[in-house]
């Protein structure tokens, strides 16, 4: 069998993050900066996706590994998610995301697979990604927001002519986790909460997070207000490897007793950025934790829900998720 | 190797693609001339055919290169920062040189440069495992692995699990005894995720099992045939 090759790029491979930067800024618009390559390279090979020079990060070392220091915990954004899964650190003090991390994709692709990645790559709706000239390609049309639109996978909640959905697992963890995203640029160095970092299609359609050509996301940070916290992270899919969430539900309690003092619950797969859901934790904050509390909050989850033609599914699947979460952690 | 001639002459005598009939005869005389096993042959046969196209795909790509600068006739010297296209990479412990595109995947080079048809390529897009193969030990799909970011490691493919006197490897010998194939096409990547899993859990239980090989899609639905060869592989030989 024979099987096609890419279009040709210019492969870069900086060994230090201040000649990624440069390159980035040189490239410009033609530059595309990769990490695990699991999703750049299909887009590559699908031909819609067309940069001019590739700026492979994986030499650099500084942006591998995890750092702990007495405010947060650092995690490099090329750090893979099979480390993630398996660091001690995380998983003793932040379990959320190590089971988060655990639920990505495959084996194979969690062990090439990074944090950066994995909170940066593109949507999955198929009309988008196979390259029709809808609004997120910067075109004038939602194919899939019509009357015959496969859309059972697309979004709840924030449409604006745009009705795809954030497929990250690892990044409603990092929403619930109130982390702070990491930027640099030729101009320095800016954090955003995990909140700003990714934008809807009513601040910038084309795109899912702030980063624009030359910027390049080189850390997560994990503040320590949320160490050891009760943890609930939980993924439903059509199938148990490989597959996109349909939704997910990344919970993170402060439990004094049975009164649960702060929560952060966010979601994937309902919205084209991860979701927090801040009239549930309205709703559960102050309260105890027990069957009402966990029915009221799940109800509330899908307040204010539009759903497509085919999506109206996920309005019980979040809710009953939100329900386990508040429940189960 | 005694399959490259006859693929040679095959393609030198062809001439026209249209001459099918000849050309099987020409592949039955190849066969019966130089006495090259089924295998070899059809994988001559394959290593040509694929460089002819590949061939033509760079020609393709260069044209079509955004900047408009000839990529595949790239200059020796590479932009600063660019790579360069010789280069080496230690292939199931021997260290091989080849031609690398920039553009070139991990599968592509063991497939149709270094002649290592083992590996093979499903869905080349990272959704099926069949072209797993292990990078430092590590498993990873050699489809989503761009070739030049394996220069300084160690790829493992199902042909470095062979033993020097020839003998299958361990994971190998309890796969054909638990008869783990059905068609066989995924085989390789799921023997290569059974060495990649027991190199850092020698007994590992079934269900740890079955998320290893979790990244390896079998069509034939050979999924506990598969289980019981990794749970005997793991157990030394007894089931």
């Amino acid at each position: 069998m024979f099987k096609d090759m890419m279009p040709s790029f210019e492969l870069l491979m900086p060994s230090d993050l201040g000649n990624a930067v440069q390159l980035a800024k040189q490239q410009g618009e033609g530059g595309w900066i990769l990490a695990g390559g699991n999703d750049s390279l299909d887009w590559f090979k699908d031909r819609n996706k067309r940069p001019v020079a590739i700026i492979d990060l994986a030499g650099i070392d500084s942006l591998k590994g995890i750092r702990e220091t007495p405010d947060y915990l650092e995690i490099g954004a090329l750090t893979t998610l099979t480390e993630i899964e398996n660091n001690p650190v995380i998983n003793e003090k932040y379990k959320l995301l190590a089971d988060a991390a655990a639920k990505v994709a495959s084996p194979q692709i969690r062990n090439t697979g990074t944090l950066g990645g994995n909170i940066c790559q593109d949507t999955r709706c198929w009309y988008y990604r196979s390259g029709v000239d809808c609004y997120r390609a910067g075109g004038d049309t939602c194919y899939a927001d019509t009357p015959e639109g496969m859309n059972r996978e697309h979004c709840l909640f924030g449409a604006d002519r745009c009705v795809a959905v954030s497929p990250s697992d690892t990044a409603p963890a990092l929403v619930a986790l109130d982390a702070t995203m990491v930027v640099v640029n030729s101009e320095g160095e800016k954090t955003y909460k995990a909140e700003e970092f990714f934008v809807g299609p009513d601040v910038e359609i084309t795109r899912m997070t702030v980063l624009k050509n030359g910027d390049i996301l080189t850390a997560v940070r994990l503040p320590a207000a949320w160490a050891g916290a009760t943890f609930y992270f939980e993924k439903v899919a059509d199938r148990n490897s490989w597959d996109f969430p349909l939704v997910n539900v990344a919970a993170a309690m402060k439990l004094n007793g049975d009164i649960v003092e702060d929560i952060r619950i966010a979601s994937s797969g309902i919205q084209c950025i991860p979701r927090r859901l801040t009239v549930v934790e309205e709703v559960v904050r102050g309260n105890p934790r027990n069957e009402d509390t966990a029915k009221l909050a799940g109800k509330s989850a899908s307040r204010g829900a539009t759903p497509l033609n085919f999506n109206h599914f996920k309005i019980p699947l979040l809710e009953n998720l939100v329900t386990r979460a508040i429940r189960d952690a | 190797m005694s399959g490259k001639k006859p693929t040679k002459d095959i393609v030198l005598n062809s001439g026209s693609d249209a001459a099918g009939t000849d050309i099987a005869t020409e592949i039955l005389a190849g066969i019966n001339r130089f006495g090259a096993s089924r295998r070899d042959f059809i994988k001559g046969i394959i290593a040509t055919g694929a460089s002819v196209s590949a061939g033509f795909m760079l020609y393709g790509c260069s044209q079509e290169s955004p900047q408009g600068q000839q990529a595949a006739n790239a200059p020796a010297t590479p932009a600063p920062g660019g790579v360069e296209r010789l280069v080496s990479i230690n292939v199931n412990g021997e260290v091989r040189r080849v031609d690398v595109l920039p553009n070139e995947t991990l599968a592509m080079t063991l497939r149709y440069k270094l002649g290592l048809t083992g590996t093979k390529l499903g869905c080349d897009r990272g959704e099926c495992g069949a072209c797993t193969v292990l990078i430092d030990d590590v498993a990873v799909y050699s489809c989503t692995t761009l070739t030049h970011t394996v220069r300084k490691r160690n790829v493992l493919t199902i042909e470095g699990l062979v033993g020097p006197d020839g003998a299958l490897h361990p994971v190998q010998q309890a796969f054909v005894d638990e008869l783990g194939p059905q068609c066989g096409f995924c085989t390789p990547g799921q023997v290569m995720s059974t060495v990649a899993l027991l190199k850092v859990n020698p007994k590992p239980t079934r269900e740890e099992a079955r998320r290893a090989l979790s990244g390896n899609l079998c069509r034939c639905g050979a999924y506990d045939n598969y289980l019981n060869s990794v749970m005997r592989a793991s157990a030394g030989g007894q089931a």
